[in-house]
């Protein structure tokens, strides 16, 4: 049964290993120069004795376009393996008909189907695994660079980091085996794996992943130090601010609280008169913004603290393995009662 | 011999509302190469794939050679079955069929697979989606035979082939079926498909079988009864009417008897497979249309 499952599974995965060695040998002809701009520039920066966040910001500018499609590239990935590999896995056999040939050799069709989930299933996993690996390396020195801006914990990047493409691919994949059993058809099957791939993309980091563990609520005193942003949306509106969380932190909400405890939009200071009429270079005057805390008003962070990458990462990857374990379950469930 | 190869008992398999196959009771005998025939929509494609285990009955049992339709892989391996329409995997060569059939069958018999992919002229090297359909029909035909079952069960292997590469597959089969002495089960809506292989038949219409038996014993059972007009309900009680048609003055009969037929005013003729399992499927037909009486529970 391993033989015929390789044997169906040798072009796609020909394919996907030609590009996976197209992309490793992109990276490996661009990666060593970026790395050694980093690292000069620096060291150039340093020497001087500069300021080499501004370094930091512009060689992250320079850098932007490639990162994020690379980051794009890792987290499409298990969408293409669930499209290409998952859907077409059973729903192809279905079509065809070749499911009644090889459902009457001497091998049960649980055992069938095990097989053919166990080798695409690892090789969703370890292609997956190679392309994150492969543009995280590539990565490394624009993450050091744009780590002020998009931290790890970032939801953006943290999809495409670490150990959650892994089990995401593996997800898909099982999602495309379910639905290529279900709709029959290669084409429905692909569809329907896209908007499932594409539901759950965004279901993760909004719906799920900020409650994997209990998020630090920190409330602060807003001082000129911490503030981010200070503005109005017009001359006679009232005051919206903002304030820096830890670095690398991922912030979940960032509000106003008046003395009572209570969320509030804005804070009842002016830019146009009063103690906020005036700023310097630095942003609001100290007595404006001491003027916010003397009203009773503080800022209530809610964030996951950049330490949590892991255990962050451990806890999504365990979700996508549950929910993958549930789903082959459903496939070979289905696959003796309602499949035939 | 042993165990009947196919034993139904209130076996019904229905999609959706639709019921392909009711209230079916068969016995078929091992050591026969047995040919299901009835009309298109019979049930029979259901009631092989309900044999070779690709269905679950919706209700009623099942046993092929004694046992729970593909109960095993030991029991997969006994049982083999060549779907309708013969698939085979497009993209891969005959050569590698073979391989599939050696990898995946622990009896497999790869002198005989390598044999009649030689002498039915098939290019081991050539892609079976290449192949023609009476090609593709052979292949699949092998890949069953040399998995050396005990049953083989063919759902109208033949029923898109021209006639001589249908003359051919029946050719191998026969062969096959001498050398290896398995039983064998294959339907066809055309009963002279079979003339040339069976030596049992069973005539299934609307699910139900109208008759089954042995050729040879059906054909010196079964006579046609030519006189002047007569009715049906007054032939001797012996005499069980299949089918009956008048003319003006005449009275056709297809009757089953095991006596002779004695009364001087009929001429009596023998019967060709074709004409006896017409008329059964004629009679199954007219059953059929009529309204259903019975109470079903």
């Amino acid at each position: 049964m391993i033989w015929l499952a390789w044997r169906q599974f040798r072009l796609p995965a020909a394919v996907a290993a030609g590009l996976l060695a197209a992309l490793a040998a992109a990276l490996a002809v661009t990666g060593p120069g970026i790395a050694d701009a980093w690292t000069s520039g620096r060291a150039a920066c340093a020497a001087r004795g500069g300021d080499c966040a501004t370094f930091a910001q512009e060689f992250f500018a320079d850098h932007r376009g490639g990162y994020l499609t690379l980051v794009v590239l890792v987290l499409a990935v298990p969408g293409l393996i669930g499209l290409f590999w998952g859907a077409p896995l059973v729903a192809r056999e279905l079509e065809a008909g070749t499911h009644r040939l090889v459902w009457n050799q001497s091998v049960t069709r649980t055992r069938w189907l095990a097989v053919k989930l166990a080798l695409v299933g690892a090789a969703a996993m370890a292609a997956a695994g190679l392309a994150s690996l492969a543009v995280g390396w590539w990565s490394r020195p624009v993450d050091a660079a744009g780590a002020a801006d998009l931290p790890r914990m970032d939801p953006v990047l943290f999809d495409a980091r670490g150990l959650v493409p892994v089990a995401f691919a593996a997800f898909a994949c099982a999602l495309g085996v379910v639905a290529g059993m279900v709709a029959r058809r290669t084409l429905a099957a692909m569809a329907v794996t896209l908007a499932g791939f594409a539901l759950v993309q965004l279901a993760m980091p909004l719906l799920v992943r900020p409650h994997l563990l209990p998020p630090v609520v920190e409330t602060v005193t807003v001082t000129r130090e911490n503030l981010a942003s200070f503005y109005a949306e017009g001359p006679d509106s009232p005051v919206r601010l903002d304030v820096k969380g830890p670095s690398g932190a991922w912030i979940l909400a960032n509000e106003t609280v008046d003395a009572a405890g209570r969320v509030v939009p804005t804070v009842p200071l002016y830019l146009t008169s009063g103690p906020c009429s005036e700023g310097d270079a630095g942003g609001p005057t100290a007595e404006c913004v001491g003027r916010v805390g003397e009203l009773g008003f503080r800022q209530r962070l809610t964030y996951h603290p950049a330490e949590r990458f892991w255990p962050l990462q451990w806890a999504e990857a365990g979700v996508y393995a549950a929910l993958t374990a549930g789903l082959a379950g459903f496939a070979f469930w289905w696959l003796r009662r309602r499949v035939s | 011999m042993s165990a009947p190869v196919l034993r139904a008992e209130g076996l019904g398999r229905r999609y959706g509302r639709r019921w392909a196959l009711r209230d079916c009771d068969l016995d078929v005998p091992a050591g026969h190469v047995v040919g299901l025939v009835g009309p298109n929509g019979a049930g029979k494609t259901t009631l092989l794939s309900v044999a070779a285990g690709q269905l679950a009955p919706t209700t009623g049992t099942v046993s092929v050679l004694g046992r729970a339709p593909a109960a095993s892989p030991a029991h997969l391996g006994r049982v083999a079955f060549v779907a309708q329409d013969t698939p085979t995997y497009a993209s891969l060569t005959v050569a590698e069929h073979l391989t599939l059939g050696a990898r995946l069958n622990p009896r497999w018999d790869a002198a005989t697979a390598a044999d009649r992919i030689a002498r039915v002229g098939l290019d081991p090297s050539a892609k079976a989606g290449r192949l023609s359909g009476g090609q593709r029909a052979q292949l699949a035909l092998t890949l069953g035979i040399a998995k050396r079952p005990d049953l083989l069960i063919l759902d109208e292997p033949v029923a898109a082939l021209d006639p001589l590469a249908c003359r051919e597959f029946h050719q191998g089969l026969m062969e096959a079926v001498a050398d290896l002495g398995m039983s064998v089960l294959l339907s066809s809506h055309l009963v002279s498909d079979l003339e040339r292989t069976c030596d049992y038949v069973v005539v299934l219409v609307d699910s139900r079988v109208q008759v089954a038996g042995e050729v040879e014993d059906l054909l010196a059972t079964h006579h046609r009864l030519t006189g002047p007009r007569r009715d049906g309900a007054r032939l001797p009680s012996d005499q069980h009417v299949v089918a009956a048609s008048h003319t003006g003055r005449q009275s056709t009969f297809v009757v089953r008897t095991r006596e002779p037929v004695l009364d001087p005013a009929w001429r009596v003729s023998g019967l060709d497979l074709e004409d006896l399992v017409l008329s059964y499927m004629s009679a199954g037909a007219r059953d059929a249309a009529r309204p259903v009486l019975e109470v079903r529970r």
